[in-house]
């Protein structure tokens, strides 16, 4: 009876619910997992990458790429960076929207695009899937990490339904409810970057399906103010820079010396 | 002839023009207000072609309300100035052009910095310490060459100010009688007698 309701985006099933969107919602909590956490001087985002394996051909993210160093993790601007969990194909047409919406807003007034006008011109987007007749809606949840002169530092989900939110620290795609109720014990206001990452960090490593952290398996991005120019920077970590992070904080694959000696 | 005055100083921006609504060789009007408050820390002198500088100038101050409705914060001047400006440029390459001059005067309170910007009808802008529109221009220029100064205090601000029209009101044939004057620092916008 239900598949009444389920073929159309834009009809409500008797009990007032839109299924497609929350189907969409519910293919993006089983997508890689997508972190951030707003510090009092940055963002932090980190990614888990879904697509891995030995013949995978990653000699293109190793340069950290165009704005991205890989799956999941992109500049959208010079002031934003966005975290995407879901289609991946989806995400790809949003982010390249995203990019556009920038680039006009840069156009037209001659300074960064806010970060929460960014994720409105997206959302926008999104909720005209959820309304005007057949169409799928996007299976995608952003993180958009961003500084702007207004409110400064700021971190915003967006969902395939078109909603969006502020937050201290959240987690979109699988297990996000475990990541969620991590970073509500161990989030503190006022926290510093340096914290922030470790906070990430940790909260990955728990989370993550897999049991060793490792460059192949995750992304990492960082977004502060440089001390010199006052302007937003936005950092994408490349593979080697995540493995030396993960050293740093002793979350780095315990077998690592084991695999060089065999 | 029509006149208009701006003059940054030390955290505070003074907008000046004439208030007469001339048509050919007849003054209409003595009273008209010629500085619109577009936004809580933003102010725009026009002058030009009559009825294009009020159409113009609403359309503008409309657009820039309407963002602050939307956004919940107005744009930043320097933000606002360039969007001004391409409205003029695009305005240009249009089938009737508006002949408009701007003198845009706004204090970012993110920066805490005054900003005045000089726009013309060919949709030149560029971000200056002091600027004039009108044939009081050629007698005002100069004499804020001379003594503008980018630290002085409002007072000796105005004190410039008089000297310009003062001048003005000297040489120029034609002389405009009557200016208003408006001031946007931290504290918003006012307008001051002479």
């Amino acid at each position: 009876m239900s598949r009444r309701y389920d073929s159309r985006t834009t009809i409500f099933s008797p009990e007032g619910r839109l299924y497609q969107i929350e189907y969409a919602m519910e293919a993006i909590s089983h997508a890689g997992t997508v972190l951030g956490v707003l510090a009092k001087d940055g963002v932090v985002l980190a990614a888990e990458k879904k697509v891995t394996g030995k013949l995978l051909d990653l000699s293109g993210a190793k340069e950290g790429g165009y704005g991205g160093s890989g799956e999941k993790i992109y500049l959208l601007n010079s002031n934003v960076i966005g975290g995407v969990a879901g289609l991946t194909a989806d995400a790809n047409s949003l982010i390249n929207y995203a990019r556009s919406a920038a680039q006009q807003h840069l156009l037209q007034y001659n300074e960064d695009i806010h970060v929460e006008l960014l994720a409105q011109r997206l959302c926008d987007l999104k909720q005209g899937y959820t309304q005007y007749g057949g169409l799928r809606p996007f299976g995608v949840s952003i993180l958009y990490a961003g500084y702007d002169s207004h409110y400064k530092f700021q971190l915003y989900h967006s969902d395939p339904s078109g909603n969006y939110s502020g937050w201290k620290a959240t987690c979109i795609g699988a297990n996000n409810g475990t990541a969620q109720s991590l970073l509500k014990q161990e989030y503190k206001d006022d926290i510093d970057v340096k914290t922030a990452i470790s906070l990430v960090l940790k909260t990955m490593s728990k989370t993550m399906d897999s049991t060793t952290l490792g460059s192949e398996k995750l992304e990492f991005a960082v977004l502060t103010v440089d001390p010199e120019t006052k302007q937003p920077k936005a950092k994408i970590y490349r593979p080697d820079e995540i493995d030396k992070l993960l050293e740093s904080e002793g979350l780095a694959k315990k077998d690592d010396d084991a695999m060089k000696t065999s | 002839m029509e006149t208009s005055f701006a003059i940054t100083g030390k955290g505070y921006i003074i907008v000046a023009a004439d208030t007469t609504a001339a048509r050919s060789i007849v003054k209409m009007k003595t009273d008209e207000d010629k500085i619109k408050t577009l936004s809580p820390h933003l102010l725009m002198a026009y002058s030009g072609e009559p009825g294009d500088t009020i159409q113009f100038a609403e359309y503008i101050e409309r657009n820039i309300r309407l963002y602050q409705i939307r956004n919940n914060y107005p744009l930043r001047p320097p933000a606002a100035a360039s969007w001004i400006r391409r409205s003029l440029a695009e305005s240009l390459r249009s089938r009737k052009p508006y002949a408009v001059n701007l003198l845009l005067g706004g204090y970012d309170t993110t920066t805490y910095t005054p900003h005045l910007y000089w726009v013309d009808y060919l949709g030149t802008m560029t971000e200056v310490p002091f600027g004039a529109h009108g044939y009081g221009s050629y007698f005002a220029l100069s004499l804020l060459d001379r003594y503008h100064d980018p630290e002085a205090s409002l007072e000796e601000g105005i004190v410039t100010l008089k000297r310009c029209i003062d001048e003005v009101a000297k040489r120029l044939v034609v002389t405009p009688g009557k200016y208003k004057v408006k001031v946007v620092d931290k504290d918003g916008i006012r307008e001051i007698e002479l």
